[in-house]
């Protein structure tokens, strides 16, 4: 089966080994990526005033759009995920908004897209069984921490990923590539997020906290699913080391990245020269590469 | 059975079907059904007593002291189920469960299920021998899964009626089809593994629903780390810690490492008035029971921190605002007015992020221990029960009353009425006065049908 894709803004740029790392693993387990044919930013913040309207228009847009080419469809950053997803779900059961914007957008869209993310597709349509009889190169001995973040769950009712407080699905899915998944406590805390722009000392301590708690319960490798949370914990390493002399860098790989190793892909593809904490060392000692 | 057949039976043993049954039944052997059986017992009218455990005493008898006297509930409790036990009025039925209930006031007819215990009790003496030598040990329900029962046990040494009953799930010769060592131990040859569930009818005239109360599963609470962090507990496994009679003696240790814990953190309100999250209800009884923990473990742990998280401190009893008090002025405990958003296991500490409203910072300790003053739930049957007895019962399962206010122990259904928290949430004093005023209305009831001619009591 084929899915609607929506890239987002980051995957064009700084997070452009998540994209193609995506794009190249679905291949290999049989379903497609349709790019949408005409997508913009998806206005990266859902609004949280509840009249705040103008916000809305963007992502559904994208959506409008996207249902004239079909039926589901699916994203990859936590944050465009987080506004697709919870727009959908205004224009679903707010009819106000949804002809206000409807009649703005000259559209006639009815919230009736399925929105999945990537992991969902593992899970639900794949099967993490199934995915684990694909694995070309056993993870096995490979500590990983999965990093949830913020906005896969929150707000939880909205959402409806996984479990509220204690998710399971990105360790599943670790589990099904044969990695050894690391369960921290701060696996679903926040990253700083948009901090570091304004207060990066607020992001940089909330990533120290993150990557500590992380590496103390045994983790070589965290893995996320966001290119602000991946900002916050991979590039910023070097802000924290020079804050917290004690600290040690750890590699942080995107879900897809992970992912195309288990699938065998070639190490040249998996975009590793846009981590900033090269993890070629670890994987080479782990003799994964 | 056919209305015609039962008024053929009813004719042959010579009794009107005009009679109002002047004899009981109360559903729970909690402090609330014992005390309203006493009561009944004590008026000369006929009680029989339905407990789903082996035997009676109900949540009370987990306790280890009660607020606001700090007087010990098993030597409180004691007395009372002995009395119930040899009661020349009561009945029980332990280890039984209300099956069917039929007819009206004066005239129920209920089917009792009485659970194999694979035990003759008639037979058996309560020597204790078949629990000595029992080979299979596994974690006791009612020590809240931190000590070990065998699988042919009793709840506790001093249970009434002092009869045990086997775990088919965990004894080794109704699992593997090995072992028979409590039969060959048992001088009287009670032992029975081909008992199956018995079935009894009584006739009633009035029903007493004393059914008791639960606490939400900690499996509910994914912030507090869903039941997976040892050293995170309920209240209720907080009073078999310290009790005489619990898994550790009464001595204060933690359940991973059997350490004494210097700081440990109080969580009130964990479940209820939360109405987005869990309960909207307030469970009435934690405030105090957290003020009586805390400073049980000063006693007991001298140089030992606890520390309170609440959102307000209701103690509206009699004695119950000054026993607060004492706690705060003289023995040291730190009220801390905020909630707790998160807890997480650290080594062998137990990390807890709450707030401090009053200053406005965030708080974290590092605690050794943490007990979850857990929302009072009613009893899982509760609503397949009421359905049972055509009574209503709200969304949670608390029976209700007939009136708020002027009518609080009566049901729908004449004959019927309610007693203890299966009403709702309260203290031992209130269930008490609540069971006391349950058995008043039951011999009201009773009086007026004084001339009719009379079967049973």
């Amino acid at each position: 089966m084929d899915y609607l894709y929506f890239p987002g803004c980051t995957l064009y740029t700084k997070a452009k080994n998540f994209d193609q790392t995506a794009r190249t693993c679905s291949r290999l387990l049989g379903f497609e990526l349709k790019e949408l044919t005409n997508w913009t930013c998806c206005g990266a913040t859902f609004p949280l005033a509840t009249d705040n309207v103008m916000a809305l228009l963007p992502p559904t847009r994208i959506l409008a759009n996207a249902k004239e080419e079909g039926a589901v469809l699916t994203t990859l950053c936590a944050i465009c995920f987080n506004v697709i997803k919870r727009t959908n779900r205004v224009i679903q059961g707010d009819e106000e908004k949804r002809n206000k914007i409807n009649a703005f957008i000259e559209k006639n869209y009815q919230g009736d897209l399925r929105i999945l993310h990537y992991l969902e597709i593992l899970k639900k349509e794949i099967g993490f069984p199934q995915l684990k009889g694909k694995v070309k190169k056993n993870l096995s001995g490979l500590k990983a921490a999965a990093y949830y973040g913020c906005m896969l769950l929150r707000p939880f009712d909205e959402m409806e990923f996984d479990d509220k407080e204690r998710p399971t699905i990105f360790e599943d899915f670790l589990e099904a590539l044969g990695a050894r998944a690391v369960d921290f406590p701060f696996k679903i805390e926040c990253c700083g997020s948009f901090q570091s722009v304004g207060s990066p000392d607020v992001a940089t301590e909330c990533a120290y906290k993150i990557l500590g708690s992380a590496m103390k319960n045994g983790a070589e490798v965290i893995v996320s699913t966001c290119p602000l949370c991946t900002f916050n914990i991979d590039h910023k390493q070097t802000d924290i080391k020079q804050k917290h002399l004690d600290f040690k860098t750890i590699p942080v790989l995107y879900f897809t990245q992970i992912l195309g190793l288990a699938m065998g892909v070639e190490a040249e593809t998996l975009g590793f020269e846009q981590n900033a904490v090269d993890p070629l060392p670890l994987l080479k000692e782990k003799g994964l590469l | 059975m056919g209305m015609a057949l039962e008024k053929v039976r009813d004719d042959a043993r010579g009794l009107s079907r005009e009679a109002f049954v002047k004899k009981a039944l109360v559903i729970g052997g909690g402090i609330a059904g014992i005390s309203s059986s006493i009561d009944l017992g004590n008026a000369g009218y006929d009680v029989l007593l339905v407990e789903k455990l082996p035997s009676i005493g109900g949540r009370m008898l987990q306790l280890s002291e009660t607020f606001p006297t700090l007087d010990c509930a098993q030597c409180t409790l004691t007395p009372k189920t002995v009395e119930t036990g040899q009661h020349p009025h009561i009945k029980l039925l332990t280890y039984s469960e209300v099956d069917e209930v039929t007819g009206k006031a004066g005239d129920f007819r209920v089917r009792i299920r009485r659970k194999a215990a694979y035990v003759d009790w008639t037979k058996c003496t309560g020597c204790g021998l078949c629990q000595q030598k029992c080979p299979s040990k596994n974690p006791s329900e009612f020590d809240r899964g931190m000590g070990m029962a065998k699988a042919i046990y009793t709840l506790s040494p001093q249970a009434v009626p002092n009869k045990p009953v086997i775990n088919a799930a965990m004894c080794r010769y109704l699992k593997e089809g090995k072992c028979r060592v409590c039969e060959k131990v048992c001088p009287v040859g009670a032992i029975d593994y081909e008992q199956k569930d018995a079935y009894v009818e009584e006739r009633v005239g009035a029903i007493v629903v004393a059914s008791g109360f639960d606490l939400m599963p900690q499996e509910r609470f994914g912030e507090y780390g869903q039941g997976t962090i040892p050293d995170v507990i309920d209240g209720l496994s907080f009073e078999r810690l310290n009790s005489a009679s619990g898994p550790t003696t009464g001595e204060i240790r933690r359940p991973s490492d059997g350490k004494i814990p210097k700081e440990v953190v109080f969580i009130q309100c964990t479940g209820s008035r939360d109405p987005e999250r869990y309960l909207p209800y307030c469970s009435r009884v934690c405030c105090m029971y957290t003020a009586k923990h805390a400073r049980l473990y000063k006693h007991k742990v001298h140089d030992g921190q606890a520390y309170i998280f609440y959102m307000d401190i209701r103690s509206t009893g009699k004695g119950y605002e000054e026993f607060i008090q004492q706690g705060m002025e003289e023995e040291g405990i730190l009220y801390l007015r905020g909630r707790v958003a998160r807890m997480y296991r650290d080594g062998d500490k137990v990390v807890v992020w709450g707030v401090d409203t009053l200053t406005g910072k965030k708080v974290e300790v590092s605690a050794d221990m943490v007990v979850l003053a857990t929302a009072l739930t009613p009893q899982r049957e509760a609503k397949e029960l009421a359905r049972k007895l055509g009574i209503r019962a709200d969304e949670y399962g608390f029976i209700t009353e007939a009136h708020r206010k002027l009518r609080p122990v009566e049901t729908d259904v004449e004959g019927i009425f309610v007693a203890g928290c299966a009403q709702g949430p309260k203290d031992i004093a209130d269930a008490v006065a609540h069971a006391n005023a349950a058995a008043s209305k039951v011999q009201g009831l009773f009086a007026k049908h004084r001339n009719d001619k009379s079967v049973g009591g």
